[in-house]
C-alpha cells in the first residue's frame, strides 16, 4: 500500500433528507494522522458527513474508502471508528468503567485485558479513581473525556468528534481543546471533528474544511483559509469583515474611488463586485482629505479614504474604531492594538484617513470571470 | 368559588375544612367503603369459609387458574408488541406514523364488548377466519385462545403508551454509540435499550396485568361462560352472584381486589423509582455543571 492511499477518501458523496440536500457531491481526502476540522454553520452538512464516515448514516451516492478499501457498504459496527457524540451519549446506567469497557465487552476480550486497557485509558483522560462513578455524577468536562476514552478503547483507525466542546462552558472548552491537541500529537490518530466555532477549528486543527449548503467551500491550513479565503462565504463566515459594494473594470476594482489591482477581470465593461476588508488590515491616521492629497504625493500614489469617527470601543487588547466615510452612509470598522489607539488619542467626531493594506475582491457570480 | 389563593394553602378556614371533608367523603363512599365491604362480606363467615369457597369449589379453582394463565400470556404479548411498536415509532419517521400511534389507542376508546363481538365475528363459526381456524383444528371462540385474544386486545395500549415517551426522551444516541463500538442488534437491545427503559416497561406490564386480570366485557362475549372451562375470575364472580351465592362470590372478588391492591403497591414503588432516577439525573446535571470550572482545576487540566 502506498503512502498516498492511507487515510480516509470521500468520493463524490451526496445525501438528501427529503427535499433538503445535506451533502452535494462532496469529495475530500483526509491523510493518515491528520487532525481535520469540518467548519460551517448549522445545516451546512458537516455533521451528516461525519455520520456517514462513521456509518451511522448512508449516502445516497458516492463512496468512502479507508486506506484504499471501499467501506461504503460496511456496517458501522465493523468500521473501527471511534465516535464522540455531541452530548456524549454515555450509557447512563453503567459506571464510567463499564462505559469505557463496553466496546471490549462486546468483542469478548478477556476480563484481565479489559481491566488493564480501561485503567490505561482512565489514566490517559485523567479520570483515575472515578471508574465507579455513574455518568450523572460527573461534570461536563469529565463526561466528555469518558466519551473520548470509550471511543479510544476499541483502538479505532479514525476518531470522529461531533461538536466535541459544544456543551461545555468557555473556560473548560479552551482547556480541553489544548488537552485534545496534545493527546492527538501523542497518539497520532486520524481525527475529524465538526465545529461551528472558527476559533476552535483554527486552534486545534492541522487542516480546516469550510462547508456551506452541503458543499466544501475551501480546504486548507488555518493560515491558508484565513489569509486567502477562496469564496465570499468563507470570508463572511470567518467573521469580522467590512463588506462594501464596489465595481471592477480593466483589471482594477474600485472602493470609494480608490483603485485596487484585480487582474482576474481585465474586461472594459464595468461590473458590480464585493470588496472585503478585515478591520485589522486597515491603517488609520488623524487628518483630512486635503492632507490626504499631500500624503498621496509624499507616499507615492497610495490613496486613503476620508472618514470621521463614530465610536471607539475597547475589547481587551484590541480597540475598535467605527468610522463613517464622508462620501457614504456605510460604516467601517478599524481594529488597532489598544496601545496604538491610546497613543493616537482619537475622539468621537474627529476626521481620520484610512488606508487599506489588504483588500479582497469577489465578483458576485464567478461564472462571468473568464 | 370565592377566595382562592392564600386561604386554601392552610386548611384553617371553614371553606377549607368543608372541601377536605367533601374529598374524604367522596373517596370514602366511592372507593374505601365498597372495597372494605367486599372483604367484610368475604370474611363474614370466617377465614375457613373464605378458604373453602376458593379452594374446594372446582369451578372457582379453575377460574383462578384460568385468570392466572390468561393474564401473563396477554402481558407477555403486550410486552413484546409494546417494545417493538414503541421502538418503531420512537426511532423512525415514516408516512402513516401518527395514524399508527392513533391506532394504538383504539382498544381504549372501543367498548370491550364491541371488541369481544369483533373477535366472534372474525373467529366464530360463521366468521371471516372461522373455517380456516376450524380446519387448523384450533378452537378460538369459547376457548382459551379467545380469552387470550380478547384480553390482549383490551390491554394493548398499556405497554406501548408507557414506552414511547420514555424512548423519545432518551433518544437514539446511546444506541448508536453502542453500534459504533461494535455491538450487534441484540447486544444493543439487552445492554442499552432494555436497561434504559426497564422501569417504564415494568410499569406498563404491571398496569397491563391489572387490566388483564380484571377484564370482564370482552372476555364475557368470547368465553361462553362454560363453568370449569372458560370462566375467568371476574366471570366467576358474576356467575356466583347471579346464583345467589353471595359469600362465595365475595370470596373470589376479594382475591381480585387483593391482587389489585398488590398491583397498586407495585405501581407506587416503580413510580417512585422512576421519579428518583430522573430527579437524580436532573440534580446531578444542574449542580455539577456549575462546578465544572473548579473540577477541571482540581483535575490539573
Amino acid at each position: 500500500m502506498n503512502e498516498q492511499s492511507r487515510g480516509i477518501h470521500i468520493r463524490d458523496i451526496s445525501k438528501s433528507f427529503g427535499a433538503f440536500k445535506a451533502l452535494d457531491h462532496v469529495t475530500l481526502e483526509v491523510p493518515q494522522g491528520t487532525l481535520l476540522a469540518l467548519l460551517g454553520p448549522s445545516g451546512s452538512g458537516k455533521t451528516t458527513l461525519l455520520r456517514i464516515i462513521a456509518g451511522l448514516e448512508w449516502p445516497d451516492a458516492g463512496a468512502i474508502e479507508e486506506d484504499g478499501t471501499d467501506i461504503t457498504d460496511r456496517h458501522a459496527r465493523e468500521r473501527e471508528v471511534g465516535f464522540v457524540f455531541q452530548h456524549y451519549a454515555l450509557f447512563r446506567h453503567m459506571s464510567v468503567f463499564e462505559n469505557i469497557a463496553f466496546g471490549l465487552r462486546v468483542r469478548t476480550v478477556p476480563q484481565r485485558e479489559i481491566i488493564a486497557r480501561v485503567n490505561e485509558l482512565l489514566h490517559l483522560v485523567r479520570l483515575e479513581g472515578l471508574g465507579q462513578r455513574k455518568p450523572s455524577q460527573l461534570s461536563g468536562g469529565q463526561r466528555q473525556r469518558v466519551a473520548l476514552a470509550r471511543a479510544l478503547a476499541i483502538r479505532p483507525k479514525i476518531l470522529l468528534l461531533d461538536e466535541p466542546f459544544g456543551a461545555l462552558d468557555a473556560k473548560v472548552r479552551v482547556e480541553l481543546r489544548q488537552w485534545l491537541r496534545r493527546l492527538h500529537d501523542e497518539i497520532g490518530m486520524t481525527s475529524i471533528f465538526v465545529t461551528h466555532d472558527q476559533e476552535e477549528a483554527f486552534e486545534l486543527a492541522d487542516e480546516v474544511v469550510v462547508m456551506n449548503h452541503g458543499k466544501i467551500e475551501q480546504r486548507g491550513t488555518p493560515d491558508e483559509v484565513f489569509d486567502q479565503p477562496a469564496t465570499p462565504f468563507v470570508m463572511d463566515f470567518l467573521g469580522n469583515v467590512n463588506l462594501f459594494h464596489g465595481r471592477v473594470e480593466k483589471g482594477k476594482a474600485f472602493w470609494h474611488g480608490i483603485p485596487i489591482a484585480y487582474p482576474d477581470y481585465p474586461h472594459a465593461e464595468a461590473k458590480a463586485a464585493r470588496v472585503y476588508l478585515r478591520p485589522h488590515e486597515l491603517e488609520l491616521v488623524r487628518g483630512t482629505k486635503s492632507a490626504s492629497i499631500e500624503n498621496k504625493e509624499q507616499s507615492g500614489g497610495e490613496q486613503s479614504l476620508s472618514a470621521h469617527v463614530l465610536r471607539i470601543t475597547r475589547n481587551g487588547a484590541i480597540t475598535r474604531i467605527s468610522c463613517r466615510p464622508h462620501d457614504s452612509e456605510s460604516e467601517l470598522h478599524v481594529d488597532l492594538p489598544a496601545e496604538a489607539a491610546r497613543s493616537l488619542g482619537l475622539e468621537t467626531g474627529e476626521n481620520v484617513l484610512i488606508t487599506p493594506r489588504n483588500v479582497r475582491v469577489f465578483l458576485p457570480d464567478p461564472e462571468y470571470v473568464i | 368559588m370565592p377566595h382562592p389563593a392564600p386561604h386554601t394553602a392552610h386548611a384553617g378556614t371553614l371553606l377549607g375544612r368543608l372541601l377536605i371533608a367533601a374529598a374524604v367523603a367522596t373517596v370514602g363512599f366511592i372507593i374505601v367503603v365498597p372495597l372494605a365491604s367486599v372483604f367484610f362480606e368475604a370474611f363474614a363467615e370466617g377465614p375457613a369459609a373464605w378458604w373453602n369457597a376458593l379452594a374446594h369449589d372446582p369451578d372457582t379453582r379453575h377460574a383462578i387458574w384460568l385468570t392466572l394463565t390468561v393474564a401473563p400470556v396477554a402481558v407477555a404479548v403486550n410486552t413484546v408488541f409494546g417494545i417493538a411498536a414503541a421502538w418503531l415509532v420512537a426511532r423512525f419517521r415514516f408516512p402513516g406514523r401518527s395514524l399508527l400511534i392513533t391506532l394504538f389507542d383504539v382498544p381504549f376508546s372501543v367498548s370491550p364488548v364491541v371488541a369481544g363481538l369483533a373477535l366472534v365475528l372474525i373467529f366464530g363459526r360463521q366468521g371471516l377466519l372461522g373455517p380456516t381456524v376450524e380446519w387448523l383444528g384450533v378452537k378460538v371462540i369459547f376457548a382459551w385462545p379467545g380469552l387470550v385474544l380478547a384480553t390482549t386486545f383490551v390491554t394493548l395500549p398499556l405497554v406501548v403508551r408507557e414506552l414511547i415517551p420514555v424512548m423519545e426522551a432518551i433518544g437514539p444516541d446511546e444506541e448508536l454509540a453502542a453500534v459504533s463500538l461494535g455491538a450487534g442488534g441484540w447486544q444493543v437491545f439487552t445492554r442499552i435499550t432494555l436497561p434504559n427503559i426497564r422501569w417504564a416497561l415494568l410499569h406498563g406490564m404491571v398496569l397491563a396485568n391489572a387490566r388483564a386480570m380484571g377484564e370482564f366485557g370482552a372476555v364475557y362475549v368470547v368465553s361462553g361462560h362454560i363453568a370449569g372451562a372458560t370462566d375467568t375470575m371476574p366471570l366467576r364472580v358474576e356467575k356466583l352472584f347471579q346464583e345467589y351465592r353471595t359469600p362465595a362470590s365475595m370470596s373470589v372478588a376479594s382475591v381480585l381486589a387483593g391482587l389489585a391492591l398488590l398491583t397498586l403497591l407495585a405501581k407506587t414503588i416503580i413510580e417512585r423509582r422512576i421519579e428518583m432516577e430522573s430527579r437524580e439525573l436532573e440534580i446531578a446535571r444542574s449542580l455539577i455543571d456549575t462546578l465544572d470550572d473548579t473540577r477541571m482545576g482540581e483535575d490539573g487540566l
